[in-house]
């Protein structure tokens, strides 16, 4: 658990850095998820007095987009591309293999915390699908095997 | 020795990265100074990663690169394993038009300097002299329609925000491209930021804004940091800041990175995320024109709209309007993608067929099986069989096929695909992404997928109820989100009914 005095200096920092920024709540949300790999629950508050929120608005802000976190991801997050492009490759096939190699449904972190899976809706390599990202490092082209290379390598 | 490799996504995707530091380990190695440029995407994926070695004849290409065709770029270039010839003698190359993508893949992206040298800032200057009603004309006369998927008139945009009242205005570029099959955008900003930049500080001049925003999608890592190192550099060589180019008129760009919201792609939608709220999409009117950003008058345009914009002020409205045809006036990038056997990027005036830029300009599939169905204008576009080849690439003429060419991108399918399977990733994807605002899209889009079900299932009666169901979505919906979802739908059951017949259901 996250110390609260501890996360509300750190979150102090980050929305001082964003002092006279219009519109800056998504910009300050990245930040803190930079910071602490998920936008804990204790930072919520903080933001919303900062910005003359309601709490509840910034909830509503954090639950909204797929990119923040309401818990740590695991050490490694694969994302694996799931639009139409990337399935006339079959994207489809290799999706099902990642998730048969590594146990995971989509959005399910392996039990030692090594690896996270994630769809995602388009990386812009379309002309060289199936794409990924892992650990934000692009691939493109992956199969089954590339799949086996990475599972080896991430747990 | 100078050498060009991409920096663009994709290349890197395929090893681009390892290719460049295998370089310099060799040059290193045999005492040769070596000076690495890495550039954009000549648009050519499947020759990536693609090196180029200039020369005195010009650039030669070598694609695609593997780690053991490094060494030999020190030898004999004519007779290494992957020559390919000039760059510019490439047939790819040759048979394009390239006027937005002009400089992209030849210029070094983060060099100022190369990109005055290649014309850059032409545009600009010119439109320095002119008024900003003059200016506005010009964008008008080129016939420039938004290249985001919506085809409005860009010139009549910037008019209703120019002559709009008010002292703060905004320059909006959505570079939210989200889109399956399209990419021009993620090229455009990696390869060439400069014209970006340059575009939006045109269209700050002439609508009298002195900010803009780049919403670029959080999906492109790469793109993000290019652009931040471009606008800094603009910001310090005085391209942007308080007197662009010392000419008195201020204009600043801030880059802000989304958050993985599909339908923060919607120009309003867009502008609430960018406010800091949920990316609810918003009832027009009030036109994001004169109520925008913070309630106030703002552009948002599309990446490839703003980045023609400088080569339309540079070569004049009329050379730019002379190309394409119909209402559909200049060139569009096409981004040729899925199961294609040349898939990249392809810069041309309207008109080509879909035939022509699938089978002649993409090779056909990659497999080598035959073409199914092509879907043209990412998720929310419609699937077009091999029937429908002939319909040229214009706005018009897609419409009246019941599709639309959106943002120029198509994916192609070859005949292993369900299309069934398809017209039920579209209607899932919108309830993934559906922002909740209107009912047809927010509830429809889950009824959808399990209508589709059912008729997967052999329950025929499920089919009236889902073609209802799209026209309720379509009528019902605010944007394109649950309003287009019915095109990929409706064209995957009317183009391929044996896909949705019970005689599926009973072969398996």
């Amino acid at each position: 658990m996250l110390d609260s005095a501890a996360v509300t200096q750190r979150v102090e920092d980050i929305l001082a850095r964003h002092q006279g920024r219009e519109g800056p709540l998504l910009p300050i949300l990245h930040d803190v998820q930079a910071e602490f790999g998920h936008v804990p629950q204790a930072v919520l508050p903080v933001i919303a007095k900062a910005l003359n929120l309601s709490r509840a608005e910034v909830h509503g802000v954090v639950t909204f987009y797929h990119d923040f976190r309401e818990a740590p991801a695991g050490r490694h997050v694969v994302k694996l591309c799931r639009a139409e492009a990337c399935k006339a490759m079959g994207a489809d096939d290799v999706a099902a293999h990642a998730k048969a190699r590594l146990g995971l449904d989509w959005h399910e972190t392996s039990a030692d915390g090594s690896v996270t899976l994630e769809p995602v809706f388009c990386l812009g390599l379309c002309a060289c699908g199936p794409a990924a990202i892992v650990d934000g490092r692009l691939m493109g082209r992956i199969d089954n095997a590339a799949i086996d290379a990475l599972v080896e390598r991430l747990t | 020795m100078k050498i060009y490799l991409p920096l663009d996504s994709a290349a890197v995707a395929l090893g681009a990265d390892e290719i460049a530091a295998a370089i310099h380990t060799h040059a290193r190695a045999l005492g040769i100074k070596v000076d690495l440029i890495r550039n954009g995407s000549r648009g050519m994926v499947w020759l990536e990663p693609l090196a180029e070695v200039a020369t005195s004849d010009g650039r030669i290409a070598f694609g695609p690169m593997t780690l053991a065709d490094v060494p030999a770029l020190f030898g004999d270039l004519a007779a290494h394993p992957k020559a390919l010839g000039l760059t510019e003698d490439l047939p790819w190359m040759k048979g394009q038009t390239r006027l937005t993508f002009a400089r992209v893949g030849v210029v070094d992206p983060l060099s100022l300097d190369d990109y005055r040298m290649h014309g850059g800032i032409a545009g600009l200057e010119r439109a320095m002299a002119m008024s900003p009603a003059d200016m506005v004309a010009e964008v008008t006369a080129s016939g420039l329609r938004g290249r985001g998927g919506a085809g409005f008139p860009t010139g009549i945009k910037w008019k209703t925000v120019s002559e709009a009242k008010g002292t703060q205005k905004y320059i909006v570029c959505n570079a939210d491209e989200g889109d399956s099959a399209t990419f021009a955008d993620r090229m455009l900003m990696e390869g060439d930021p400069f014209t970006l930049i340059e575009g939006m500080a045109i269209a700050g001049l002439a609508c009298g804004a002195n900010k803009g925003f780049v919403y670029i999608r959080s999906e492109y890592p790469l793109a993000i940091r290019v652009m931040q190192d471009a606008c800094r550099i603009a910001l310090e060589k005085g391209l942007l800041g308080p007197s662009v180019l010392g000419r008195g008129a201020a204009f600043d760009i801030e880059i802000r990175v989304g958050a993985g919201a599909y339908v923060c792609g919607e120009e309003t939608s867009l502008l609430n995320s960018l406010e800091g709220k949920r990316g609810v999409v918003r009832a027009k009117p009030p036109l994001p024109a004169l109520q925008g950003f913070m309630a106030r008058p703002t552009v948002v345009n599309n990446v490839i709209s703003l980045a023609s914009v400088p080569v339309i002020f540079a070569q004049g409205a009329a050379a730019y309007q002379s190309y394409g045809i119909g209402r559909s006036r200049g060139t569009i990038p096409l981004q040729i993608a899925g199961n294609v056997k040349f898939g990249g990027l392809y810069e041309t005036a309207f008109g080509l067929t879909l035939g022509e830029v699938v089978e002649k300009i993409g090779g056909g599939t990659a497999s080598g099986r035959p073409v199914k169905a092509v879907q043209v204008g990412g998720p929310l576009g419609a699937y077009f069989p091999p029937a429908l080849f002939g319909t040229p690439f214009a706005y018009e003429d897609f419409a009246a096929k019941d599709g639309l060419i959106g943002h120029a991108g198509l994916s192609v399918f070859d005949d292993t695909a369900d299309m069934l399977q398809m017209a039920r990733f579209a209607m899932e994807f919108c309830a993934i992404e559906s922002c909740g605002k209107c009912t047809p899209c927010r509830i429809g889009a889950v009824r959808g997928v399990e209508t589709i079900d059912r008729i997967a299932k052999g329950d025929s009666a499920a089919t009236p109820l889902l073609i209802d169901l799209c026209s309720t979505m379509k009528s019902g919906s605010l944007c394109a989100l649950g309003g287009f979802t019915p095109y990929p739908v409706m064209s995957a059951l009317t183009h391929f009914p044996a896909d949705f017949s019970p005689l599926q259901e009973a072969a398996e």
